[in-house]
């Protein structure tokens, strides 16, 4: 029995933390809120060079060719330090759906190419204000050209590539493009947490490449989804943690009263529902960070049950260290909003609570007919 | 990770499922439950606990003197996974081996441990814990019950509450208040005490649920041996507080309606003319229900991976019982609202009969072993390391602490 990370990849979480809380990275992350840059260029280039971005990627392409275990570890320690790049983006979603469906020509060009950061990546899906699905994909690919607009597609402003879901006569495929294309027009979207831009992309018989096949796309998009869950849960772990320890921080600090905040019950019971919601996820994510990597037919419902649980603790602990910290929490100075913004951006991201619970109980439907 | 025993935990399991094998049948799905402390329970309770003390499983982490095998923490928990998947009786001897034998194997004299020690192991002496009181609930240590020192012994007069299976137990262990005179945590001393000493009087208490596992029991000039004094003079809540902290491993889990009877019931259920699984509210909540169900089951394997490397487990245990009593609460809640007016109905369905009896005692089970507001404080206070809070019965005689009518 054994449902914790191995010394190594403990040692490596210890050493993303140093490095993550050395380069200042929650700073960082308001510096490029306050900046409209949309990602900190500078910290991404010293994650590439770290080897980050190819850890999952095999050592036959220049990778780590480590396990989606390493990939955990970091995840947390990013969201913990809100680190404002675009790595869910590139790495959990474009980086594992080219290892995973893509030809072997493809990975050859491209797999190198993101372990050098001269390629980052990105997912582009929705088009409409409402969750996408198989049914409303408009973009429309033939002949390899491709014509549509996708919106609130996240990181694309730095992205090389997209992803693009698209559909055809023969059903719904993935496709790759090249952002440097005159076909391919990316346009900033204002969004409530500019650390993490959001953009549209507009394709005009854009070229491409297909990955996958022309008509198991969404089946690609939605098994890329259940493993990509897990890591942005992990993601979602760290950001739940730190919020946590900032509320208990401060309640250990601000005096009213008389006396600590911390000694209230109403604030203890808070703190504790936030320690409580955050121990299931945590103990949700490492079994589904299990069924990840050993490839168990019970992924589909671990990584929703990881998904759920994650993204309710990352929004009770973010708004409830806002309420921790009265009206200071309320200032543009503080840190809390910041946590508070990208709890929103990755329960969002990949789809939003109500969509996770669905797939869940029709996943426990699914493995109870088998 | 990995969710493999290792070679001699499997070795261990194989020992412990091939005893249980020969000795008792697999759990069928249907539940035994005699009613708890009758005397078919209790006999069928005795007759179990004798044989596994024969064969060194009842109390398998003590020493080979008082009976155990020695064994690890991680095959502590081996044996009790293997024998919660048979159909044996259960609910007796939980207090007494869980927080009576632990604070008896760090106190009592070596005498008293070889007197006492082996029969309580082996079941033909049951034990139970006399703590809470009238006036002394979440606040324990508030308790009035009076010991009066009279040369070698002590005369013990109060009353104590919610004492499980009292009316069925040979030797209690009691906390009571030596000298008001003193702050209220020095004041207090400890002892064991014969159930069957002359003064003592238990009343069962019945409870909403209409059983009755609980006992009021009367102190009235009964006489204790300083000799079953457990601990020094005034050392009484240091020794209450270890034994506490049993009680909150002993408590643990919720048994009665999980998420698995919620989504069996809602495939089935009808809703206006659509199986209930069908509808949105439920699903809403059998997820959220799957994912506490899980996270307690994930956060326990998480606590026997630390014990299995050899490591000290984190504070993570202690969500078990908020989320559990709530949960079963929920969800009896759920069972008997999807049956519309019916719900009210009693039913030999044992589907019915779970979520009706899951809501009725879960009330009790988010009171006692600590109430969802003081394991928060726990939480709070241990785990996140906050102040405690402002208190008016700190520094103060016992004897002058303010107390209202009740």
């Amino acid at each position: 029995m054994n449902l914790d990370f191995s010394n190594d990849q403990k040692f490596l979480q210890e050493e993303a933390r140093k490095f993550l809380e050395k380069e200042n990275s929650i700073n960082r992350n308001r510096g490029v809120l306050d900046s409209g840059h949309n990602t900190d260029t500078e910290l991404w280039n010293k994650i590439v060079d770290l080897g980050w971005t190819g850890i999952r990627i095999p050592e036959e392409y220049g990778g780590l060719g480590l396990t989606h275990l390493e990939l955990c570890v970091i995840a947390e320690e990013l969201g913990r330090f809100l680190a404002p790049v675009p790595f869910s983006s590139s790495v959990y979603l474009f980086t594992e759906a080219i290892i995973k469906y893509a030809s072997e020509e493809i990975k050859q060009d491209i797999l190198p190419k993101l372990i050098s950061g001269e390629v980052i990546g990105t997912l582009a899906v929705t088009e409409e204000f409402c969750a996408p699905t198989a049914a409303n994909i408009k973009t429309e690919v033939s002949n390899n050209l491709i014509s549509g607009k996708k919106i609130a597609v996240p990181d694309a402003g730095i992205a090389t590539h997209s992803i693009v879901v698209t559909k055809s006569d023969a059903g719904i495929s993935l496709q790759l493009i090249n952002h440097s294309l005159d076909e391919v027009v990316v346009t900033h979207q204002e969004n409530i947490d500019e650390s993490r831009g959001h953009f549209s992309i507009t394709l005009d018989n854009a070229p491409c490449a297909l990955i996958g096949d022309t008509s198991n796309g969404w089946d690609l998009f939605e098994s890329l989804m259940d493993q990509a869950a897990v890591l942005f849960s992990f993601e979602q772990l760290g950001g739940s943690q730190a919020s946590l320890d900032m509320a208990v921080g401060y309640a250990k600090e601000r005096y009213a009263f008389g006396r600590p905040i911390g000694s209230f019950q109403a604030i203890k019971h808070k703190l504790a529902d936030m320690y409580i919601a955050l121990t299931l996820a945590k103990s949700n994510c490492y079994y589904a960070a299990w069924a990840l990597t050993s490839d168990s037919s019970d992924l589909p419902t671990a990584a929703a049950t990881a998904r759920v649980s994650s993204t309710k603790a990352y929004q009770f602990c973010s708004k409830e260290n806002i309420q921790t910290h009265g009206g200071n929490g309320f200032t543009w100075e503080y840190d809390c909003h910041m946590f508070y913004r990208r709890s929103k951006l990755l329960s969002v991201n990949i789809g939003s609570l109500g969509k996770w619970k669905e797939k869940l109980v029709s996943s426990l439907e699914q493995s109870n007919k088998n | 990770m990995d969710f493999n025993d290792s070679p001699e935990q499997a070795e261990f399991r194989k020992t412990c499922r091939k005893w249980l094998e020969g000795n008792a049948e697999l759990n069928s799905g249907a539940s035994r439950e005699d009613s708890f402390g009758s005397s078919k329970h209790l006999e069928a309770a005795k007759q179990w606990q004798k044989k596994k003390y024969a064969a060194g499983w009842a109390m398998l982490h003590w020493p080979k003197s008082y009976g155990g095998i020695e064994a690890s923490p991680i095959e502590r928990i081996i044996w009790s996974e293997e024998e919660s998947k048979f159909n044996v009786p259960r609910g007796i001897y939980e207090i007494g081996l869980g927080m009576c034998g632990p604070v008896m194997m760090q106190y009592a004299s070596e005498d008293q441990k070889s007197r006492f020690l082996p029969p309580m192991a082996e079941g033909k002496e049951i034990w139970c814990q006399l703590f809470s009181e009238p006036s002394a609930g979440s606040d324990v240590a508030g308790l009035r019950s009076k010991a009066v020192q009279d040369g070698d012994k002590w005369i013990v007069n109060g009353q104590k509450v919610w004492t499980s299976g009292a009316q069925f137990c040979d030797y209690g262990i009691l906390v009571v208040r030596h000298d008001a005179n003193l702050d209220k945590h020095k004041g207090m001393t400890f002892f064991f005490v014969d159930m069957k000493s002359p003064g003592i009087e238990v009343k069962p208490i019945k409870q909403i649920t209409g059983g009755s596992s609980f006992n009021e029991v009367y102190f009235n000039d009964v006489v204790i041996p300083d000799s079953q004094r457990l601990g020094e003079i005034g050392d009484g809540w240091k020794v209450a507080i270890t034994t506490l902290m049993n009680e909150r491993l002993a408590v643990g889990d919720a048994s009665g309606a999980d998420v698995e009877d919620a989504f069996r019931w809602a495939k089935n259920q009808d809703d206006s003319g659509e199986p209930l699984i069908n509808n949105k509210a439920a699903r809403d909540s059998i997820a959220d229900w799957y994912c506490e169900a899980n996270g307690l089951k994930n956060t326990k394997l998480r606590t026997m991976s630390a014990l299995s490397k050899g490591e000290t487990p984190g504070p993570e245990a202690s969500i078990t019982k908020v989320v559990s009593a709530n949960k079963l609460q929920n969800i009896g809640n759920f069972g008997i609202d999807s049956l519309d007016m019916a719900g009210m109905l009693k039913s030999e369905d044992p589907d019915i009969k779970n979520f009706q009896g899951s809501w009725l005692g879960a009330p009790g089970l988010r009171i006692a072993g600590g109430t969802d507001e003081i394991l928060r404080n726990i939480i709070a206070e241990r785990v996140l390391g906050l102040p405690q809070d402002q208190r008016a019965d700190k520094g103060v005689a016992f004897k002058d602490i303010p107390t209202g009518n009740s």
